[in-house]
């Protein structure tokens, strides 16, 4: 096997294992830690596909601002006692199971129907920062600017849930 | 033998950074001493030069105190997450141009990465995680307090660090640091076209350290020592490390951004070259961070803390729009001048 | 390509190595003999009210939701910054528009009192 080939499974058996002990820690805390260890694990993929700038982002954005807010609202609602977790309602465990069984159908189905590997290698600069800028800026300007609608929605969400009484 | 260099040229990083940061501590002390009109610490070796090494001996034989209610493993894991992260931001600083050893070109820098500025700001926000878990796992009111503010604070001023680096990014085209130390050759350093950049990367800088005048998760009078309140013995000294570690590799990255990095200006055209040059850029990219140093805590002993409501509206109300008038200034001036 | 982050891996195991060796070091040549009180945490040298797992403000909650937005900004930020002089003009009124929809919101925000730490 090539070092690629080992990077890979390498990093996705991690990615599998913290995810299982995401769900399985009684501990939100632990939880957030072990979701932390699986977005590194998913950087590490996209930089074995080249993209640079993705696996990047994925830590700055996802591991190190997304995760620190998981932190925040864990100890805001004073969540870290493991008892406050407890699932009350029996009834969306088993909406839960059968959206997971839906998934599984949907994964096995795109395996079944044959997974092929690497049709080429990529282009020279691909997944660079530079690469990515050139795409985003010129061919998908519209999706662009929308963005910027969407975090003003975020914006203005965040004030009306945290600021509901005040003026 | 690639890998092997690799190696070497890490654990020499890495050691002469530990080394520089012990004494950035002894630094610290006497300079203290001196604004304070007292001496310091003087007794252990000549003026006091193997003071960090007692202090090193003294911390391991202390005993490791974990408080009863504390969670054990986070407890563990926080002064790891800040010492490692505090460590390895380093990687990608270039601190010389390259050196030619038995026929081997070497460059002076440990990964050549194609996002290098976006590395080290993916490692100041993770971080925070070191300080959040601290304050958190010792399930002491000081310690959650000091940690809260921090990571608050953190969180803050990044995104002005994040900003304030736009504007040189746009003057060099790439985020590749060694790039940007090239496109500073004699004096046009990044100060020089982007002093606003200068000034709230340097601002966002000492926030980010937890340095003075920022140094609200450990404010003495009412936080006793912030989130490592609970932490004894090595771990206590992890976190002190840490602190100092980063001031070092915020002040080298504040070199490289602003201050044209290992480049000496018109060395090159004064006829040396070769191994010697590569040397001598060194040691100015070195003289150039402990300058910096020097002022980080200069800045300490001479000025008053903010309080903690001023320290956010100056991040939020006048860096963050500051930060973003330097970005579109900066585009303008590229647009017209070229 | 992955060859260039080779480095930066293990810098990163070294680091993180480091860090566990010299946090129990203290564990390994130090003394052990905890006592009830030495374990307790510290509070101003009274006995300890009550727990730290409080619930704390909402404040820090909300600094934590505006970092994420304005983060996301600024990612949005590199690409273009690095194809700047490529793009000229039509860029920078690209990112003139980015830029001002999201000052409005911060500018809602700045009215709506949530940047003030009260």
């Amino acid at each position: 096997m090539d070092f690629e080939r080992i990077f890979f499974f390498a990093t996705a058996g991690v990615a599998v294992v913290s995810g299982i002990l995401t769900i399985t820690r009684r501990n939100p805390v632990q939880s957030v830690l072990f979701l932390i260890v699986n977005f590194f694990c998913i950087a590490l993929l996209y930089l074995g596909l080249h993209a640079q700038f993705l696996a990047i982002i994925q830590i700055l954005v996802y591991a190190g601002a997304i995760m620190v807010l998981f932190l925040f609202v864990i100890m805001l609602l004073n969540l870290g006692d493991e008892n406050t977790l407890e699932e009350k309602s029996g009834y969306r465990k088993y909406i839960a199971v059968v959206l997971a069984a839906v998934v599984l159908v949907q994964i096995l189905t795109v395996v079944a129907g044959g997974v092929t590997g690497p049709t080429g290698t990529a282009a020279a600069g691909f997944g660079t920062v530079e690469a990515l800028g050139e795409t985003l800026f010129r061919e998908y300007l519209l999706q662009f600017e929308a963005t910027s609608v969407l975090l003003l929605a975020a914006l203005v969400g965040v004030i009306v849930i945290a600021k509901k009484k005040v003026i | 033998m690639e890998t092997l260099i690799d190696i070497v040229k890490i654990v020499t990083v890495m050691g002469i950074l530990l080394g520089v940061v012990a004494y950035v501590v002894l630094l610290e002390r006497r300079v203290a001493a001196a604004i304070q009109n007292r001496i310091g610490p003087n007794r252990v070796g000549w003026q006091g030069l193997l003071q960090p090494l007692a202090d090193v001996v003294k911390l391991v034989m202390k005993e490791d105190i974990v408080p009863r209610n504390a969670h054990r493993f986070l407890h563990d894991l926080a002064p790891i997450i800040s010492i490692s992260i505090a460590m390895t931001t380093f990687a990608v600083i270039p601190f010389g141009d390259s050196i030619t050893l038995f026929g081997r070109t070497i460059k002076l820098q440990i990964a050549d990465i194609n996002i290098g500025v976006l590395y080290i700001l993916a490692m100041t926000s993770l971080g925070v995680y070191g300080v959040t878990l601290s304050g958190w796992s010792s399930n002491s009111k000081y310690s959650l307090l000091g940690g809260l503010r921090s990571s608050a604070q953190m969180l803050s001023y990044e995104i002005s660090m994040g900003l304030a680096v736009i504007g040189v990014i746009m003057i060099a085209g790439s985020l590749r640091l060694d790039r940007i130390v090239e496109m500073q050759s004699g004096w046009m350093w990044n100060i020089v076209l982007q002093p606003i950049g200068f000034i709230t990367f340097t601002v966002a800088a000492f926030a980010e350290t937890n340095r003075h005048p920022f140094d609200l998760p450990e404010a003495e009078p009412e936080l006793v020592g912030g989130y490592h309140t609970e932490y004894s013995g090595l771990k206590f000294g992890l976190f002190f490390l840490a602190e100092y570690s980063n001031m070092v590799v915020a002040s080298a990255l504040i070199t490289t951004l602003f201050l044209g990095g290992w480049q000496i200006p018109y060395a090159a055209e004064m006829g040396l070259s070769g191994n010697l040059l590569s040397v001598l850029q060194v040691g100015a990219f070195c003289a150039k961070v402990l300058l910096l140093v020097l002022f980080f805590i200069i800045v300490r002993w001479t000025i008053p803390r903010f309080r903690y409501d001023q320290l956010m509206s100056l991040g939020w109300k006048v860096m963050l729009p500051l930060a973003i008038l330097n970005i579109l200034a900066t585009g303008l001036a590229i647009l017209l001048i070229g | 390509m992955l060859e260039y982050y080779i480095p930066l891996g293990i810098m990163i195991l070294f680091g993180i190595a480091f860090g566990i060796v010299m946090s129990k070091a203290s564990e390994w040549f130090g003394p052990k003999n905890p006592t009830d009180v030495k374990q307790s945490t510290y509070e101003s040298g009274m006995e300890p009210v009550k727990s730290a797992r409080e619930r704390v403000s909402v404040k820090y909650y909300m600094v934590a939701m505006l970092f994420i937005i304005f983060d996301i900004e600024v990612v949005f930020l590199y690409p273009w910054a690095v194809n700047f002089r490529k793009l000229g003009m039509f860029g920078f009124v690209e990112m003139f528009v980015f830029i001002a929809m999201l000052m409005v919101g911060y500018l809602y925000v700045w009215k709506k009192g949530a940047l003030k730490w009260e």
